[in-house]
């Protein structure tokens, strides 16, 4: 197959041989009106109102429909003549003649100059063009619809018009039906995206979520139809890269390392714990999460803030401290919502105009400019009450209360307990361990506070290593902690893996054991307890000995040795028995 | 050393416990105790472990002997270890430590065992607190002088010699 030249409307084009007429058209720019054509299948020339005139050049001419007619050299091409024109309004005509007035062919009508059908309009909705028909059987590979019967009794339907095993539910049929004749009922689809964001895309494939690392789409096997059927493959014939890879799995990569950074980060409280909030109950209480991917530019509202009903809210009110500083949930600050909170606050504001009511119980602003943003804020006209808020109502009491959430709190500064109807809540979440902080701890030696953050070695003098040399830790994983933090904790851990590569050798503590080859009696007794398997026994000498490199100096070889030759630098039993009478001696 | 006991005749009595704390749990446990500001009995001395392992039965009969009153020990909660089992042997050697001590007429509740975990600083302060209490009620631990040394030098075959019933006290 090679180049070959056509001229389309006296423009020449170079297509390949034997490409359809209509590409070339495409190409060009030049608009053909056509309903049965779908660039990922093959032309079926169903509709007929692609035609267009072929000529040759030397007299021959035949009208031909463009989407299946391939290309030949030396092939004229006229789009726009009478006899092409007269040639689509009749086609035109009577499929409106077997259809009820369809958006889709009164436009196409007004187009071509038609003013009312000769032959009038019938009932129908399909025009036959077959395309769900051939997406069903070439792209889903599913093969649940054909059509059925003859002439003017010939429809779209399952086989024997009954409910279809075949059918994927996928829909395809629906979105390439050119006039709406297949609907879909009813859809049902469960939100997918990252189960924080609620608000994450659901297409089957999608970037998972904004702003995700690394920033490319992934398929969700459960609502690809090529998973389901071995069909479609469309984004892959889109994808100009070939970057799409079907066969690509999860998979577990064994790497080699000398240290480990920790940065698990934290897992937002679950607002649905505090029922009297409301949150998952009434539409109109959303999470800060919620809010800020709302407020993103990227976001499906365009960083609009609108209620679940597409209406600006008026008064919006945002309540602190939600998972935080409670005796039910979490006892600590979170640290970050006071400032978050202030963020949403001053935006919220700014993007609705609407009222804004801040309910805190303090308010922690320690850091550079942080007060300052909280002072700015209080002359913006951002409302702030004192005192934790009880609950989130639609029990109205007041007509203007109606249809609205109203917040009950007290407010300490005032000393009383306040009624506040508004139209949004903001909860403030919290931030909390991961729910597998404590497993994944265990992973690498390493403990957990008792709420479930990391531990460090020490909390002032070593804040990024753990008690596992070479695991150190970065970001929330180890507490509540803002971005500057989380980026200065993770540049310390880094560095602190860094020292470790840089050296090349790792510093041991000179507490490790040994045994007197006087006093061994070959007993064996230390060998079974090591746990690190640093004592080996030597048949020729009939002794036991340590390995330096592997001993990590627990001591339990040598509590356990029964003739004292097994000792510990710096914790030998005499050393032990000296300090026990020390201590109480001079107590 | 037992002979001069400050508390033993004047004063109401402050019992004396040692502890051995393993250097990774318990020990920073108390050390985070410390650091958050809780205030626990002063009776107890801490001796340093790296692990709870390393305790040799003799240590605690050594500190009976030397005068404490009771003897605490503090390991990483099973599973926790920083040397993957330590605490395990010393449960054993706990075990079998009681019934050498309810032997020699010493009551169960001088020596004990604690799993606590670095970050459970307030269990430290608890527990001291909980068990210095129990041993002031118990009294000071009385153990008949070593005999004096017999002509033989091999004459003396056990340090500790037991009390007889309903002796202590």
């Amino acid at each position: 197959m090679g180049r070959v030249t056509i001229t389309i409307d006296g423009h020449p084009i170079e297509v390949e041989e034997g490409s359809f007429v209509l590409t070339a058209t495409r190409q060009l720019g030049i608009d053909i009106p056509t309903l049965c054509h779908f660039p990922y299948m093959q032309p079926y020339a169903a509709c007929r109102l692609c035609v267009v005139e072929a000529r040759d050049g030397k007299g021959w001419s035949k009208i031909v429909t463009a989407c299946n007619y391939p290309a030949w050299e030396g092939l004229i091409i006229r789009t726009d003549s009478d006899r092409v024109l007269d040639g689509r309004r009749l086609n035109l005509e009577m499929l409106m003649s077997r259809c009820a007035r369809l958006p889709v062919l009164e436009e196409l009508a007004a187009q071509l100059g038609i003013d009312k059908p000769r032959w009038g309009y019938g009932e129908d909705t399909c025009v036959l063009c077959g395309l769900c028909v051939r997406v069903c059987d070439e792209i889903v590979g599913a093969h649940a619809i054909c059509f059925t019967n003859r002439g003017i009794f010939r429809e779209v339907s399952t086989p024997f018009n009954l409910d279809s095993d075949s059918c994927i539910l996928c829909g395809a049929c629906a979105m390439v039906c050119p006039t709406g004749h297949i609907q879909m009922e009813e859809v049902v689809r469960p939100e997918i995206g990252h189960p924080d964001l609620q608000l994450g895309p659901n297409a089957a494939i999608s970037v998972p979520t904004r702003q995700a690392v690394p920033n490319v789409p992934r398929i969700n096997p459960d609502y690809c139809i090529h998973f389901k059927t071995g069909g479609c493959g469309i984004c892959s014939s889109v994808c100009e890269k070939d970057a799409i890879n079907y066969e690509d799995e999860d998979a577990f990569d064994e790497i080699e390392v000398g240290s480990v950074v920790l940065a698990t980060g934290f897992k937002g409280f679950d607002a649905r714990r505090i029922a009297p909030y409301g949150y998952g109950r009434y539409p109109n209480v959303y999470t800060s999460l919620e809010i800020e991917q709302m407020i993103n530019a990227s976001s499906p509202t365009g960083g609009q803030i609108v209620l679940r009903d597409g209406f600006v809210p008026k008064s919006i009110g945002i309540i602190h401290c939600v998972g935080s500083r409670d005796e039910h949930t979490n006892r600590y600050c979170s640290r970050v919502c006071c400032m978050y909170s202030l963020k949403l606050a001053h935006l919220v504001k700014e993007r609705t105009g609407g009222e804004v009511f801040n309910f805190y119980i303090d308010m922690r602003t320690p850091g550079k400019g942080y007060e300052e943003f909280y002072d700015k804020l209080l002359k913006e006209g951002v409302h702030f009450i004192r005192g934790r808020a009880a609950e989130v109502t639609e029990w109205a009491m007041t007509p203007e209360e109606e249809g609205r959430l109203v917040i009950r709190a007290e407010d300490t500064l005032i000393g009383t307990v306040r009624r506040i109807p508004v139209d949004m809540v903001i909860l403030s979440v919290g931030l909390e361990p991961q729910a597998d902080a404590e497993e994944v701890g265990r992973l690498f030696n390493i403990s957990c506070s008792k709420e479930g953050w990391f531990l460090e070695r020490h909390p002032k003098l070593a804040p990024v290593s753990t008690f596992t040399d070479g695991i150190f830790l970065a970001g929330a994983c180890q507490g509540p902690k803002d971005i500057p933090d989380s980026v200065a904790q993770g540049g310390a851990a880094a560095a602190e893996a860094l020292v470790l590569a840089d050296r090349g050798y790792v510093e041991l503590e000179p507490i490790t054991a040994y045994i007197d080859e006087d006093t061994c009696s070959g007993c064996k007794t230390c060998v079974a307890m090591c746990p690190f398997s640093a004592i080996s026994f030597k048949v020729e000498t009939g002794k036991s000995e340590t390995n330096e490199a592997l001993c990590k100096g627990c001591g339990t070889c040598v509590a356990a040795c029964p003739s004292g030759a097994a000792q510990q630098h710096l914790f030998t039993d005499e050393e032990i028995y000296e300090e026990i009478e020390g201590v109480l001696t001079y107590v | 050393m037992y002979e001069d006991r400050p508390n033993a005749s004047s004063g109401p009595f402050e019992p004396k416990i040692v502890a051995f704390f393993c250097s990774w749990c318990t020990y920073t446990a108390a050390d985070l105790a410390g650091t958050s500001r809780m205030a626990y009995a002063p009776n107890v001395r801490v001796v340093r472990l790296m692990c709870s392992g390393r305790l040799d039965p003799q240590f605690v009969l050594k500190a009976f002997r030397d005068g404490a009153d009771g003897v605490l020990i503090g390991g990483c909660h099973p599973g926790d270890c920083h040397y993957q089992e330590g605490n395990h042997k010393a449960l054993r050697r706990y075990h079998l430590l009681k019934r050498l001590l309810r032997a020699m007429g010493i009551e169960e509740e001088r020596l004990r065992l604690e799993w606590i975990s670095a970050s459970e600083g307030d269990r430290v302060q608890s527990t001291i607190n909980d068990m210095t209490d129990q041993i002031r009620k118990l009294g000071p631990l009385q153990l008949e002088p070593i005999p004096a040394p017999a002509p033989h030098a091999d004459a003396v075959e056990v340090e500790l010699k037991p009390l007889p019933v309903g002796g202590v006290r």
